[in-house]
C-alpha cells in the first residue's frame, strides 16, 4: 500500500478495463515521474470528457452538441438509416466510406441473462424518428452472434409492418481469406447467402 | 487409425513423457493412482477436446503448472499427420497440426476419433436421461463436427429464453409489466425452433444409424440374447412428423412447424415453471430390452449384468459405426474388465481384438483378458514402463 493519494490514484486506473493492479501501478509512477503539465493536460482531457461529451438527441451516437457531426451533416441521405449495437459500430462503418446514410445507435443488443431487452435499447426513439415516414430503407447492422441475430429478428418483426425496406448486413467470406481456412458456419452462411455472378 | 507417439507436458501427473506406441492391443497396469487413465485421457482429449472425467480443464493442469500440451503422431492410411493441443485453463486452448496453428482449437476436433469405454458408462443405462443425450450429442460431433457449434449455439439460446421466461414469469405474478418480456419471445421461439429443428434431425438420424448395431453388439455381448433384444427409440418431446420422399426420419425443416406449435401450447406452463418445456433438451432415448412376452425399459427392470451388457452394446454399437462411415476409431478401455463377469469380459475381448488399436488399463494385469495379448507397460508414479 502506498501514502493515501498515490495509491487512490493507482486504484481509479486500476478500475479500468484491461488494466491490472501491476498495470495500475506502472502507470501511476508513470504520470508521477511525468513533466507536470503533460499529466494536467490529461487531467483537463478526462474532465472535459465528462462535460462535453453527450449522447446525440437523435440517433445516440458520442457527440459535443446536442445533435452528432452526422445527424447535423445536410449532404448525409436522410432516407437509408443504418441500426448498430454501439457507437464504435458507428467509426468502424464510418472508416470504410460506403455508407452515405445515417445511424441509430441502439445501445446493445437484446440478451435476457443480462436483463437486456427491447425498453433498454433505443427503440421507442427509434419508433418514433420512423413515424414522419422520410426513411425508406433500414439496415440492420446489429453483430452476426446469437443476441445480434435475435435483436435483428426482433426488429424485422416491428419495421416490416410499416412498409420499409429491411435489410441485414451480409455475412460470408472474409476478403483475401482462403476458402480452405473458413469455418464451417461462416462458409455454410456465404453458400446460403451466395448471388447472381453477373449482378 | 492409431496413434504412433504420445507426448506429454504437465498433463496431470506428467511433468514430461515420450510414449512410442505400436497399433494392435497395448496395455497400462499399475496399481490406482499412478497414471494409467491419464494416458488414455489425453488421447481422449485430443479427440474431442473434452475429458470423460471432468468436465472443466482446470484438473487436466499438473498441479503448480500454467499450461498442458498433449502432443500425438497420428497415422491413418498410411500418412502420420503430428496433432498438438496447448490446454490453458481460463484462456482459449490452442491447437497444431503439423505445426502449423488452427485459427480455433475447436476445429481439431474430430481428426483422432477415439471411442472409450469407462466404468462410468454403466450411466448411459442407470442414469439421467442427460446422460443420454450427452451420449448421442458426442456421438454427433465426431461423426460431423459442424454439429459442435449447433450444441452449442442450441444451449446459450436455451438459456436465453429460460431466463427470459423467469423474468416474465415473475412480472405476471405481480411487480412490472409482462409485456416488455413477452415482445421477444417470438423472436427466441424462433431461434430455438431453428437451431433445435436441426440439432433434433441429426439425433433422429442418429438414433435410426444406431439401432441396428446396438441390436448387433448386445446380441454379441450379452450370451444366449437374441438378434433383436436389445433395441432403442429416441422419443422427442414433441410428435415429430412422417418424413416425405421415403425417408426414414425428418428433416430440420420438417420439424420447424410441429416444434413451434408445441411451444405456443406450452407457454402458460413454461411461464409457470419458468424454464423451456420442449426441444431436444427434454428428449429422451429409450433402451428397451426384450422379455418373455413384451419388451421392458433398461433402466429400473434390468439386472446389473444385463445393465452392463446394454452400456457395452452402446459403446461398442458408436465404434461399429463409426468404423461403417470409413474411419477406425481408436478403442480406449478404461478399467472396464475389473467390472464384468469373466463372460462379458471374455465376449468384450474377443469383438474389440479386431480393432486398429486397443488402448487397455488395468489395476492387475490378470483382469486384461488373454484374447487381447499385445505390448505390456507398467505404470508407476507416473513413470510408464516397457514391461515385456
Amino acid at each position: 500500500m502506498y501514502e493515501g493519494v498515490v495509491q487512490d490514484l493507482i486504484d481509479e486506473l486500476g478500475r479500468l478495463p484491461g488494466v491490472g493492479p501491476k498495470g495500475a501501478q506502472r502507470i501511476a509512477f508513470h504520470l508521477l515521474a511525468a513533466d507536470p503539465t503533460d499529466v494536467r493536460r490529461l487531467a483537463e482531457a478526462l474532465v472535459e470528457v465528462t462535460v462535453k461529451v453527450k449522447f446525440c438527441k437523435t440517433c445516440f451516437n458520442v457527440s459535443s452538441e446536442d445533435h452528432c457531426r452526422i445527424c447535423r451533416d445536410p449532404r448525409r441521405d436522410p432516407s437509408v438509416l443504418c441500426l448498430v449495437e454501439e457507437y464504435k459500430d458507428v467509426v468502424a462503418i464510418e472508416r470504410t466510406r460506403e455508407f452515405r446514410g445515417r445511424y441509430h445507435v441502439l445501445g446493445g443488443a437484446i440478451s435476457p441473462i443480462d436483463g437486456i431487452g427491447p425498453e433498454q435499447l433505443h427503440i421507442r426513439e427509434l419508433m418514433v424518428r420512423l413515424a414522419d415516414g422520410a426513411v425508406t430503407e433500414v439496415i440492420l447492422a446489429t453483430d452476426p452472434n446469437l443476441e445480434g441475430e435475435a435483436t435483428a429478428t426482433y426488429l424485422t418483426r416491428m419495421l416490416k409492418p410499416l412498409g420499409l425496406r429491411v435489410t441485414r448486413l451480409a455475412s460470408g467470406l472474409p476478403v483475401g481469406g482462403d476458402l480452405e481456412y473458413a469455418d464451417e458456419v461462416t462458409l455454410g452462411r456465404a453458400f446460403a447467402g451466395r448471388r447472381s455472378a453477373d449482378d | 487409425m492409431h496413434v504412433a507417439h504420445l507426448s506429454l507436458h504437465d498433463f496431470r501427473s506428467y511433468p514430461t513423457l515420450e510414449l512410442p506406441l505400436e497399433p494392435g492391443v497395448t496395455a497400462f497396469v499399475g496399481r490406482n493412482g499412478q497414471g494409467k487413465t491419464n494416458l488414455v485421457e489425453a488421447i481422449d482429449y485430443l479427440s474431442r477436446l473434452a475429458s470423460h472425467r471432468v468436465a472443466s480443464d482446470a484438473p487436466l493442469v499438473r498441479h503448480g503448472a500454467d499450461q498442458a500440451v498433449v502432443r500425438a503422431a497420428v497415422v491413418r492410411d498410411g500418412r502420420t499427420a503430428t496433432l498438438e493441443v496447448e490446454i490453458n485453463p481460463g484462456k482459449a486452448n490452442r491447437a497444431r497440426v503439423n505445426r502449423a496453428q488452427l485459427p480455433r482449437a475447436r476445429e481439431i476436433v474430430g481428426l483422432v476419433r477415439t471411442v472409450v469405454f469407462a466404468p462410468d458408462d454403466l450411466a448411459l443405462v442407470k442414469g439421467d436421461p442427460t446422460d443420454r443425450r450427452a451420449f448421442l450429442d458426442d456421438l454427433l460431433v465426431l461423426r460431423t463436427p459442424r454439429l459442435a457449434g449447433v450444441r452449442s449455439d442450441y444451449d446459450r439460446i436455451l438459456r436465453q429464453r429460460n431466463t427470459l421466461l423467469k423474468t416474465a414469469g415473475a412480472a405476471r405474478r405481480g411487480s412490472s409489466s409482462q409485456e416488455g418480456a413477452l415482445s421477444t419471445l417470438e423472436v427466441w421461439n424462433s431461434h430455438l425452433v431453428t437451431v433445435g429443428a436441426e440439432l433434433l434431425a441429426a439425433r433422429l438420424q442418429l438414433a435410426h444409424d444406431l439401432r441396428p448395431y446396438v441390436a448387433k453388439a448386445y446380441a454379441a455381448v450379452a450370451r444366449g440374447a437374441g438378434r433383436d433384444d436389445a433395441d432403442l427409440v429416441y422419443r422427442s418431446s414433441f410428435d415429430t412428423p412422417e418424413p416425405a420422399d421415403g425417408r426414414p426420419t425428418p428433416t430440420a425443416a420438417e420439424l420447424t412447424e410441429p416444434f413451434l406449435a408445441r411451444l405456443e401450447e406450452r407457454l402458460k406452463d413454461e411461464l409457470v415453471r419458468g424454464h423451456s418445456l420442449v426441444g431436444p433438451h427434454r428428449d429422451e432415448l429409450l433402451l428397451s430390452l426384450a422379455s418373455a412376452e413384451t419388451r421392458l425399459p433398461v433402466k429400473g427392470y434390468a439386472s446389473h449384468g444385463e445393465s452392463w451388457s446394454y452400456a457395452l452394446a452402446l459403446r461398442l454399437a458408436s465404434y461399429d459405426l463409426l468404423r461403417d462411415d470409413g474411419d477406425d476409431p481408436i478403442l480406449v478401455l478404461d478399467d472396464v474388465f475389473a467390472e464384468l463377469d469373466s463372460g462379458r469380459r471374455d465376449q468384450l475381448a474377443e469383438l474389440v481384438a479386431g480393432a486398429e488399436q486397443v488402448l487397455v488399463t488395468a489395476a492387475v494385469a490378470e483382469d486384461v483378458p488373454k484374447a487381447l495379448a499385445g505390448a505390456r507397460f507398467r505404470v508407476a508414479d507416473g513413470e510408464v514402463r516397457d514391461d515385456a
